[in-house]
Order: C-alpha cells, then sequence, then structure tokens
C-alpha cells in the first residue's frame, strides 16, 4: 500500500501542533474555574495571575520570568530577605506560588519532585488589604515594580468562599487597583442573545 | 500492514543471464511513521486550543467619594447570594420595609425574575444591588455577574456589606445567619 500522502498529511499535522503548542504550565493548585457568556479573551502576556482554590488559599504568579527574578530581588530587599542563585533559579521557574515568606526560602531549597508534591498553604491575606500580616499585597506591589504594564487576572474555584475572594479584592483596592480580569470558562450565551 | 513493494522491476526474464540483483530504493517507513503518529498524539493532547475567556470587574475607586443622587428604594431590586446556589431578592422596598423575599435558582430563573422586575420601571431607573453573603461561592458571583451581561442591566453594584436591616430580613425570613 502506498502511504506516501497519508505520511505526508500526519506530519503536516505534526508540524501544526509543535508550533502551535503552548504548554500548560504547571499551577500550585487544581482550580476549577466557573463559566461566562463573555467573549473576551486572556492577554498573553504582562499578566499576573492571582489564583483562589476552593480551600480559600491563595497563590500568585506572573508570566515572564526574568520579571519574577526582579519581583523576588524586590520582594527580599523589602522584606530583608536574601536568596542564592539557586534559589533565585527556582523561583524563576514557579509559574504560581503560594507560601508565606518566611517558609519560601525553605521551600525553594527541596528537591524539584517534593516541590511539585508539596501542599503550598497559600499567601496570607486579610479582610482590610492593607495589614502588616498581609503578604499577598507586598508581592502585588513589587511584582507592579518590576513590570508596570501587568494586567491582572484573578483566576477563582467555583467554590471558594465569596469571603476569601472579598480579602483578595480588598487587597487589590487598598492599592488603587480597580480594574481586573476574572478568568473564566467560555459558555455560550442564550439563543437570542446579541452583544451590544 | 505497511509493507511497501520492495520486488524491484525485472523479475519476468527467463532468458538465464545473471543478473545482479538491483537493490532496492524504498526503505521501509513503518517505524518512521509510528513516531510521527506517535508525537502527534503528544501534542494533540498536551496543546491547549481554547483559551479561557475572561470578563472584566470595574469596582471603583476607595479613595475618592463622590456625591450622586440618592436613589429611590422603588427602583432597587437587591439581589442576595445565599447558600446552597441559592438568591434571594427584594424589590422596590428598602429591607426595613417589610418587603417580599424571593428566592430563586441561578440560570434561567434569575434571569426572568430580573427581566420581569426590570419591566416595571424605566430602564434608565433600574438598578440592582448584588449583595453576596459569606455563604455564597465565587461561582454565584461570577453567574450573576454574567447575568447582569446577559439581561443588559446596566446599572448594577458589587457591594459586600449588609445593612443590620437586611441581616435582621434574612434572618427573620430565610432563617439565614448572615
Amino acid at each position: 500500500m502506498d502511504m506516501t500522502a497519508m505520511v505526508d498529511v500526519a506530519f503536516l499535522l505534526l508540524t501544526f501542533f509543535i508550533l502551535t503548542a503552548q504548554f500548560r504550565a504547571q499551577d500550585a493548585a487544581a482550580i476549577e474555574t466557573p463559566s461566562s457568556i463573555s467573549g473576551i479573551k486572556v492577554p498573553d502576556k504582562d499578566i499576573m495571575t492571582i489564583s483562589l482554590s476552593k480551600e480559600g488559599n491563595v497563590y500568585f504568579g506572573i508570566d515572564n520570568q526574568q520579571k519574577r527574578l526582579d519581583m523576588l530581588d524586590n520582594f527580599a530587599a523589602a522584606n530583608g530577605l536574601s536568596f542564592t542563585d539557586k534559589e533565585k533559579k527556582a523561583f524563576s521557574l514557579l509559574s504560581s506560588f503560594g507560601m508565606p515568606k518566611t517558609q519560601l526560602k525553605a521551600f525553594l531549597n527541596l528537591d524539584p519532585e517534593k516541590r511539585n508534591a508539596y501542599k503550598q498553604p497559600g499567601i496570607p491575606t486579610d479582610s482590610t488589604g492593607a495589614g502588616a500580616a498581609n503578604e499577598l499585597k507586598d508581592w502585588v506591589f513589587n511584582a507592579r515594580k518590576a513590570n508596570n504594564d501587568l494586567r491582572i487576572a484573578l483566576k477563582g474555584d467555583n467554590l471558594a468562599k465569596f469571603p476569601n475572594f472579598k480579602n483578595v479584592l480588598s487587597t487589590l483596592q487598598a492599592q488603587n487597583i480597580n480594574k481586573f480580569n476574572l478568568i473564566t470558562g467560555t459558555e455560550a450565551p442564550p439563543a437570542g442573545w446579541t452583544a451590544d | 500492514m505497511s509493507e511497501i513493494d520492495t520486488s524491484g522491476g525485472g523479475g519476468g526474464k527467463g532468458d538465464g543471464k545473471v543478473r545482479s540483483k538491483k537493490a532496492s530504493t524504498r526503505i521501509d517507513m513503518t517505524p518512521m511513521v509510528d513516531l510521527g503518529f506517535l508525537l502527534i498524539t503528544f501534542f494533540i493532547l498536551a496543546t491547549t486550543l481554547s483559551k479561557p475567556s475572561s470578563m472584566t470587574l470595574n469596582v471603583p475607586d476607595k479613595t475618592k467619594t463622590e456625591e450622586t443622587e440618592p436613589i429611590k428604594a422603588s427602583n432597587v431590586m437587591t439581589i442576595f447570594l445565599g447558600k446552597d446556589n441559592k438568591a434571594h431578592y427584594i424589590f422596590g422596598k428598602a429591607a426595613n420595609e417589610d418587603p417580599e423575599v424571593k428566592t430563586v435558582g441561578y440560570g434561567y430563573d434569575l434571569r426572568k425574575a430580573i427581566q420581569e422586575e426590570a419591566r416595571k420601571v424605566p430602564a434608565d431607573k433600574f438598578v440592582i444591588v448584588i449583595k453576596p453573603t459569606k455563604e455564597s461561592t465565587y461561582r454565584n458571583m461570577v453567574d450573576i455577574l454574567d447575568e447582569m451581561a446577559i439581561t443588559k442591566t446596566k446599572r448594577y453594584a458589587l457591594v459586600d456589606e449588609l445593612t443590620a436591616d437586611e441581616k435582621a430580613l434574612i434572618k427573620d425570613k430565610l432563617k439565614l445567619d448572615v
């Protein structure tokens, strides 16, 4: 049997998928987002993602690896911490993390396999958004210091309770950030509905 | 399965001449094809073709206080997001005026309720106040914001503090402690 044509098509498909592939980043927690009819796509770059798991833990991440390092440097300087090059390297590979600052160093020193399996407790927040124990505000501040163009995406789990979301909201509002994107799945609008 | 004819040409001449056997220029492509399909399968499974969408949420600036005209309770529909994926709403009366509390599920029922109440007042006066309680989930909040987009309600507010009257009302009528 002459397979040439089939092989041609197969490799064409292979090329297509290789070129369009965008790998799913490993996230700190599995999050199932609700769906909405909104058709706006999430921007590709300059994006800060604050995730809220169903237990109410907060995870934080920015997309650019170089900016992650800048952010860590800013954060370390502001909090009197220091990180070795190895720890910085490990940090730059995390697409999102949820560790309090006191445990971050030990977490970065774990073996990669152990680190992936480690259950991260989430970044501390509070209800006023500006308290001393609120570390999310420091991360948000230092991330924006590292990259001023960052847009903010909130990614919450279906089952996350509203008060936890409110804590994140007030943290952002306390820094005068009043516009964000909520990441949702896509669902079809009801029949007959048209956008304005 | 994927045999390729390698017999070459020139088998039919039986004239006794000794011919050197012609080496075939064709190769067995089976392993390459196998590998190709394996990779295709991998990339199909590993890619995320449908990107998630995002809805924008703008909240008012906390540092600025703007004086605005007070809103009449008769034009306001207040929706409380309760527990177990139920929404409760009052319309036309303030919480201390003994309003009727109706309970609906999210989705079609809620949409119908919003559209019904919106018809009772002039379109530019109708206001929805969304009050999530601590029992509600993030999903409830996204659902209700989505309903705002679907019903094209232009004036709505997300308020996270319940007044004492509203707390009493919910406790009294719905037996919910919020």
